[in-house]
């Protein structure tokens, strides 16, 4: 075999594997969410967004993503500021920052639970400091904004570092001669983060951002763990309809609704933060 | 006016000494080279001039005022980095404007001085590209505009040249030494390029392990060397050291011969030449002559002095073959001495 196509069959396993186990259910999906008894239709698609939850869902997430990963943005960015100008100490903090990050969602969701909950340590502290005289109900449907806030603290607590990592990388990729000529011709510190970091650093911010706003279109376990069907998102609800209600073909609209949004959101960042070739480092 | 004063500057870095105790006065308009090998400290001293490096100790003056508190940017200086450092993610006129941009001058004027600067380093046509589309040398220019639009009183750089090939080192070290001239700032050169410091400065600071071995002019480098080490160092090839013992007053025995000296009161003294300050004569020191290069214009002949290296750059109209026994005879006025403990001329 010429070397020329040994890269190729290389990768050609792993090719197979994505056509045979992600664009074939993928195509499925799609067949399922617009095909009844008699061919297409729409019908499937008409019943998930009547249904009074669709928007409710589609707005909470998206406005869950909305607020999540800004948050997380610019906390991650201040930690990675902090984390690079460390000389010492600097993977042991790293590590820290990481903890969150080897737990799953669900353990995530349930921790925050065990602080929220009735008889959770919000409540113990608040009870035993004598602010309250007896447990509030924090996540109940009477004040859905809590189990929204409890979702959004879990969130940013769970999945923050993942920015921070990839940005603490970007941010080692940069020269410190960049840094340095701002300095020199004027740029103070903040000026150097807006005029040489921030850009220089558009390749890590694009990674980062799809991958996290991605998954945040995806939240489902720690809704659930905070407030089980209460709080309605697009994850959720395909949920819901899969097993709950068993309905594969309105699932499976829901499923699509969540790609589409993603790959708009995909789109809008590799837009937004494209470096033009000559502009490379 | 910027006259830079550097006043007992010391540096460390943990347990190791960068810089012992650097005094040093730039005259307003000077091109001042510090010229040594890498590690010799002289990219330290640069840097803490600019700011970008905290003395351990000392201070250092620009235009009569003290300024090693200070940021870079309050300074009053602009750079010249070795890596250029020329912004990828900006064109060519934003690099330039940089700087200015940071001192909120009016569009109008900033229009104006990248223009003009550009124009003085002929990059006016590439104004709208990026650094990747730049050679080496185009950045090269972009960096030295970008300082030179800063109008600075200092202009600092960093072995501004080293990055290019030979070819348009030696263009752009003329047309450096131009453009600066003309600018009238004060400036500051590192290189370990011998050949472009003396044909760059002004003055040369020779520097050796963290110390100024000697400040003065190339000529007088060359010619009047402080220290054993800026003879070696400087001159390619560097000067014939031969020890020397006293014979009497004034009169030393170098290999064999006797050649009036300085009476210091020593009793050993190295005898220093330089290699084109030999003429063949009866007389003179006996050589071996081991290697010939004919050179065009001179010939260089290794020789072998009393069992040591010897080099003779001699003309080309001379015929000397390896193995023939030369008699060199050193040109009395260019014979220096210098003390074997302390190194220093004598």
């Amino acid at each position: 075999m010429t070397p020329r196509f040994l890269p190729y069959a290389l990768l050609l396993p792993a090719t197979l594997f994505l056509l045979v186990f992600f664009l074939y259910p993928f195509v499925q999906i799609a067949v399922l969410a617009f095909s009844g008894p008699e061919g297409f239709t729409l019908q499937h698609v008409q019943t998930m967004t009547s249904h009074w939850k669709f928007g409710t869902a589609l707005t909470n997430t998206i406005v869950l993503a909305a607020i999540v990963v800004p948050i997380q943005l610019v906390m991650a960015l201040s930690m990675a500021s902090i984390v690079t100008k460390l000389k010492t100490g600097r993977s042991a903090i790293l590590y820290i920052f990481t903890i969150p990050l080897g737990l799953s969602d669900l353990a995530a969701g349930i921790i925050w639970l065990a602080i929220f909950e009735q008889s959770g340590f919000l409540n113990s502290v608040l009870y035993g400091l004598g602010i309250i005289e007896q447990p509030i109900l924090f996540l109940g449907y009477q004040n859905i904004w809590v189990i929204f806030l409890a979702v959004i603290l879990a969130e940013v607590w769970r999945a923050t570092a993942i920015v921070m990592v990839i940005l603490v990388s970007g941010m080692g990729l940069i020269p410190r001669e960049y840094y340095e000529a701002a300095e020199v011709f004027g740029a103070s510190p903040w000026k150097r983060f807006v005029k040489i970091t921030l850009p220089m650093l558009r390749p890590s911010l694009q990674s980062a951002l799809i991958l996290r706003t991605l998954a945040a279109f995806e939240v489902f376990a720690v809704v659930v763990a905070l407030g089980g069907t209460t709080l309605p998102v697009l994850m959720g609800e395909t949920f819901q309809w899969q097993f709950a209600l068993q309905d594969r073909n309105v699932a499976s609209a829901y499923a699509l609704v969540i790609l589409a949004i993603s790959i708009a959101s995909t789109l809008f960042f590799l837009r937004v933060l494209r470096v033009p070739k000559e502009a490379r480092i | 006016m910027a006259e830079i004063v550097i006043k007992n500057v010391a540096k460390s870095f943990g347990s190791f000494k960068a810089l012992h105790s650097i005094d040093l006065t730039i005259s307003d308009q000077e091109f001042m080279v510090l010229l040594g090998a890498s590690g010799c400290g002289k990219t330290t001293l640069l840097r803490i001039v600019a700011g970008l490096e905290t003395p351990t100790q000392g201070e250092v003056w620009i235009g009569g005022r003290r300024v090693d508190h200070l940021p870079p940017r309050e300074r009053g200086i602009a750079m010249v980095f070795q890596n250029y450092a020329v912004f990828p993610h900006l064109t060519v006129f934003e690099n330039i404007a940089f700087g200015l941009r940071m001192k909120k001058l009016p569009q109008a004027e900033i229009d104006g001085r990248v223009t003009r600067t550009a124009e003085l380093m002929h990059i006016e046509q590439l104004l709208k590209r990026y650094s990747g589309q730049l050679s080496g040398g185009q950045r090269q220019r972009v960096a030295v505009a970008r300082a030179l639009a800063m109008e600075p009183d200092v202009i600092l750089m960093d072995e501004p040249l080293s990055n290019l090939d030979a070819l348009l080192r030696l263009e752009m070290r003329a047309e450096l030494k131009g453009v600066l001239a003309a600018s009238k700032t004060t400036t500051i050169y590192v290189t370990h390029d011998q050949v472009e410091a003396m044909s760059l400065a002004d003055r040369i600071s020779v520097m050796n392990q963290g110390r100024i071995v000697q400040a003065a002019t190339p000529v007088e480098v060359y010619r009047n060397p402080a220290a054993r080490f800026v003879g070696s160092f400087i001159g390619n090839p560097p000067m014939n050291f031969i020890p020397a013992t006293r014979e009497g007053e004034g009169r030393w025995n170098v290999a064999g011969i006797t050649v009036e000296g300085p009476d210091a009161g020593r009793e050993r003294l190295d005898f220093a030449i330089r290699p084109e300050d030999v003429d063949i004569a009866p007389g003179g020191l006996k050589a071996t002559a081991r290697v010939v290069e004919p050179l065009g214009a001179h010939t260089l002949v290794t020789t072998e002095v009393n069992g040591a290296m010897f080099r003779a750059v001699l003309d080309s109209d001379i015929r000397v073959s390896p193995g023939d026994e030369l008699s060199l005879v050193p040109k009395p006025d260019r014979v220096r001495w210098f003390d074997p403990e302390t190194t220093a001329a004598v």
